[in-house]
């Protein structure tokens, strides 16, 4: 039974993290019908700062509490400029192109970003430093549940209702609603389409950069290419739930992350990326809309 | 005259939106029909209905080739239809942009030729001689449709109303029976519009098709037309010869007016 | 005086952006931060320099577009397209450069031969990809898994019913080819980015199979002494091999050349490319597209299946770790600097990728680094890549007569 509960919580911690990213694509998904390839590693530059900045504070000898604090601030204000200036640079330029060129600058900007970590940083894991202490109410439940998991999902859950409230009360939110709608007639009713897309790759790269760190502190350890996966992961969350939905991401993202856990738990892991592309290899062939997505005709 | 296209009672949902609601249309051999409405009225849903474009929610669509038994397309793939005998042009232009003219009607013989990639790597006297016979029949229908000084031009380049005429020879070239043009004046200036009047027409008549075109410029649809259909939010709501439809009530209502004076 | 400034704010912007990944290097368990400012300095200056070039590029993209327009360029001739379409002009460079690939390896170091044939297994397999990608508009990131299934069932095939180079070659391909029209067939009725994706979890999950599956496959491991293809039983020394292997590549590559180019200026070709421009157009022209796609796919597939069985036998010795999505990338790579359906481009482009980092070493320690980057500035500011596809002209006559 524990190790039941084990799985599922460990399932649960999985689809929190991956429905945090998932968010991420499925948002620029929705504004621009375009698969951001370079999501992950927008997650694995959260990571990465959030690895730097602790470090730094850590030698300068600061306080546990604001340490935690700084570097998860940082780690997602760092995300949130590269995600901005990755579409700048990479997407803005390509609006009207052939919808071939976006694809292939957005795997070459993900490849850039990867290579870029790798060089200037290092091509071997690195130790990551546990920032969430072990609490100690969760004490006697250790065999089931670590401290970590804990807030990654409470992370998770909160990020989510946040974000849904953000989408359906705000401006923006509406704003995006409107441009995923119909971008032409959006722009015709006054909405600034560029700030709405920066706007959406902004709060889509913060999240992502708060999984990044998360998960690093969970897990102990970071190299250049756990984005690679991780975006791999958290997209076929995204297409499971059904792209360009919110409450998608996050059904997909537990439905991954358990089925994720579960098959290692009582199948095997040396196979467990397998599970998680045939799944999406699946989903894709059966569902393309994915559980919640609408199917859509474009418009001839 | 045989009935070469009947539709009948065809239905189509966008989500909660009745683009086309419960239409009839047919069309006779040899005849010029006009599709005419307000914007958004559902015209170009109806091409991309009977075209295979869309899956249309209800109704059905008959075909009845010259000299062949009539038969179900709807539920068809497009290119299914095309070979069929149906083809079409596009409201908004959608050329092979970065392909010759010439490549541009070759195209439209693909479904009316049969080399495969091993003759195609072989290019056997077989091959050689169903490329020459494309390259040519490709080459008569731009002289028909005036546009063999650009034959090695890409698409992209042609001026507009070039651009349309392309459109009208890539579709003759899939050996039609019926022809659908969306818009074929739409950006085209005065003169270019008078001239495509004889030029409709003497497609219909070279190249032995029946015409239905959805058109916004009324001197066009009434003096080309046979027979005109009326459509608005979706419903029929008037058909019958240009006469009848100037002075139809409902038809004047539609349109407040507009346009309907000057024809 | 505005560019400038216009500059140094960008300049301004990347610094802070790379601050924490190129000043710093942490490590959490000594407790030591190193400090590289000159790192920021070169930043600096070079992010200065780039914007200024990036803007100026842009610039002339602008320009060049509404030049196009203006002039109504229909006539207009650049020297480079010349020099692909005039067979006075590229008959020479051609046979030119046949009779340099031929003396080659009789010029240079078997090692130098080595490397040149690698470099030719890189064409084709950009001939391949491009037939995918470029002609057909297909984006395949898992083309690397292919190659893999080729060169596994040399392996494979050797190790446990001892077939030899020859008899595999073709096993290789159709065997390709099948996996090919096995994945393709459910997934080529998806949407351009659902195909990347899924082509790219293939390519995930072909590697990771083979280096889990350890009983049949050996894991990561891999599996050495295969054989190199022998010519009609004869023993030959390692010299004489390897300049044998450079041979048997050539000759496949012109075999390759030859195929795409007819294929290029077929029926098929056309429709590939009608595919790659509109879809739906190419449907509604009568043209079934899935089935259209499918050849495309089955014969990229079969060709990477081919260069895979070429691949075994050049290493005698293949493993897991041949087959990542680096080999995808720089693939992928070639057909983007080459350009979309040109045969020429991906030729310079394979040669270029291959041969620079082969030779400039400093070059290939940043090597992945700039294919990103090819890969980002080629969309933004070319993306006919260096060589145009340009369209064949049909010879016109007979049509007079009508
Ligand atoms: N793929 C689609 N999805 C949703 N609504 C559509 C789609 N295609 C057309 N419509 C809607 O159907 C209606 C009719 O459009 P259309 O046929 O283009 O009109 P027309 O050609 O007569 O101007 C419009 O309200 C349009 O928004
Ligand atoms: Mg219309």
């Amino acid at each position: 039974m524990d190790y039941f509960l084990e799985l599922l919580l460990g399932g649960l911690t999985r689809g929190s993290i991956y429905a945090l990213i998932a968010l991420g694509y499925t948002m620029v998904y929705g504004v621009l019908g375009l698969i951001n390839f370079a999501h992950g590693e927008v997650y694995m530059i959260g990571a990465f700062v959030g690895l730097i900045v602790s470090g730094l504070l850590t030698v300068l000898g600061w306080p546990v509490l604001a340490i935690v604090a700084i570097a998860t601030v940082c780690a997602m204000v760092y995300a949130a400029a590269y995600g901005f200036t990755i579409e700048k640079v990479a997407y803005q330029p390509l609006r009207h192109a052939p919808r071939l060129s976006p694809l292939i600058s957005a795997i070459g900007m993900s490849i850039f970003l990867q290579n870029y970590v790798l060089l200037a940083q290092s091509s071997d894991f690195q130790a990551f430093p546990q920032l969430v202490p072990d609490f100690e109410f969760l004490e006697p439940y250790t065999h089931i549940i670590l401290s970590s998991e804990l807030v990654i999902i409470l992370a998770g859950v909160v990020t989510l209702i946040v974000l849904f409230l953000l989408i359906k009360f705000t401006k923006i939110g509406k704003a995006m609603r409107a441009i995923s709608q119909d971008r032409q007639m959006a722009m015709l009713l006054g909405v600034n389409v560029d700030n709405v897309i920066s706007a959406t790759f902004i709060i889509g790269s913060a999240l992502a950069g708060l999984g990044g760190i998360l998960v690093a502190s969970h897990v102990g350890q970071i190299n250049f290419y756990i984005g690679f996966i991780a975006g791999l992961k958290a997209f076929t969350a995204a297409v499971l739930g059904g792209i360009g939905s919110i409450p998608g991401a996050a059904l997909g993202g537990l439905i991954l992350g358990w089925t994720e856990s579960f098959a290692t738990g009582y199948v095997s892991s040396d196979y467990e990326d397998v599970f998680a592309f045939g799944l999406l290899v699946f989903i894709l062939i059966f569902r393309p809309a994915g559980i919640l997505g609408k199917v859509s005709s474009e418009k001839v | 005259m045989q009935t070469i296209l009947d539709v009948k009672q065809l239905t189509m949902d966008f989500g909660g939106l009745r683009a086309i609601d419960h239409v009839d249309l047919d069309i006779k051999q040899g005849e010029i029909v006009a599709l005419i409405g307000p914007n958004g009225a559902g015209k170009t849903t109806f091409f991309n209905c009977i075209t295979g474009i869309y899956k249309p929610t209800g109704g059905d669509v008959l075909i009845a080739p010259p000299e062949k038994k009539q038969k179900r397309i709807n539920g068809k793939k497009p290119n299914q239809i095309t070979v069929a005998g149906l083809a079409r042009t596009f409201q908004n232009i959608r050329l092979f942009a970065n392909m010759t003219v010439l490549e541009n009607v070759m195209i439209g013989q693909h479904c009316r030729t049969r080399t495969g990639i091993a003759g195609a790597v072989f290019q056997g006297k077989k091959v050689r001689a169903e490329e020459r016979r494309v390259i040519d029949y490709s080459h008569t229908l731009l002289k028909k449709v005036g546009l063999d000084q650009y034959v090695h031009h890409l698409a992209k380049n042609l001026p507009y109303a070039n651009q349309r005429r392309l459109e009208i020879a890539r579709a003759l070239a899939t050996d039609p029976f019926l022809l659908l043009l969306d818009e074929p004046a739409a950006g085209m200036n005065p003169q270019e519009t008078a001239e495509l009047d004889q030029f409709i027409t003497r497609i219909r008549d070279e190249e032995n098709v029946s015409i239905l075109l959805i058109e916004h410029d009324m001197r066009l649809v009434m003096s080309i037309s046979d027979r005109i259909f009326v459509v608005d939010y979706g419903k029929k709501i008037a058909q019958g010869t240009p006469a009848e439809i100037q002075n139809n009530k409902n038809v004047i209502k539609a349109y407040l007016g507009e346009d309907i004076d000057d024809a | 005086m505005a560019e400038f400034k216009k500059s140094f704010i960008a300049a301004l912007w990347f610094v802070i952006l790379t601050f924490p990944f190129v000043a710093m290097k942490v490590d959490s368990f000594e407790k030591v931060v190193t400090w590289r400012w000159d790192n920021v300095l070169y930043m600096g200056v070079g992010c200065f320099f780039f914007s200024w070039l990036w803007r100026y590029l842009l610039q002339r993209k602008e320009f060049s577009k509404t030049e196009d327009k203006n002039k109504k360029s229909l006539f207009q001739q650049t020297l480079k397209d010349r020099l692909f379409s005039d067979p006075k002009v590229f008959r020479p460079v051609l046979i030119a450069a046949f009779c340099v690939a031929v003396i080659f390896p009789f010029l240079f170091s078997p090692y130098q031969t080595t490397i040149m044939t690698t470099a030719l297994i890189y064409v084709v397999l950009g001939l391949g990809l491009n037939i995918v990608v470029g002609l057909a508009g297909l984006l395949d990131l898992g083309y690397v898994a292919f190659y893999a299934v080729g060169a596994y069932s040399y392996a494979l095939f050797n190790y446990y019913y001892g077939w030899g180079f020859w008899s595999i070659l073709p096993a290789g391909a159709i065997l390709a080819a099948m996996f090919g029209v096995v994945l393709g067939v459910p997934v080529l009725r998806l949407r351009g980015d659902y195909l990347a994706i899924v082509t790219l979890g293939f390519g995930e999950i072909i590697r990771l199979i083979l280096e889990n599956w350890d009983e049949v496959t050996f894991g990561p491991q891999g599996i050495p002494n295969i054989p190199k293809p022998n010519f009609f039983g004869l023993e030959m020394d390692f010299q004489t091999t390897t300049l044998y292997m450079y041979f048997v590549v050539f000759v496949m590559t012109i075999f390759t050349i030859v195929v795409v180019r007819r294929l290029n200026n077929s029926r098929i070709g056309r429709a590939w490319i009608a595919l790659r421009e509109d879809e739906i157009a190419c449907q509604a022209m009568g043209i079934d597209t899935t089935k259209t796609k499918l050849i495309a796919f089955g014969l990229g597939a079969t060709w990477a299946g081919m260069m895979g069985v070429f691949f075994a036998a050049k290493n005698s010795f293949v493993n897991p770790h041949s087959f990542t999505f680096i080999q995808s990338a720089m693939i992928l790579c070639i057909v983007v600097l080459g350009g979309m359906g040109s045969i020429v481009g991906a030729i310079l482009a394979a040669l270029i990728l291959v041969l620079l980092p082969e030779y400039l070493r400093a070059f290939s320690e940043y090597r992945m680094l700039i294919f990103g980057g090819i890969m980002i500035i080629m969309m933004v500011f070319r993306p006919e890549g260096l060589i145009s596809n340009v369209r064949r002209k049909y010879e016109l006559h007979g049509g007079e007569k009508n």
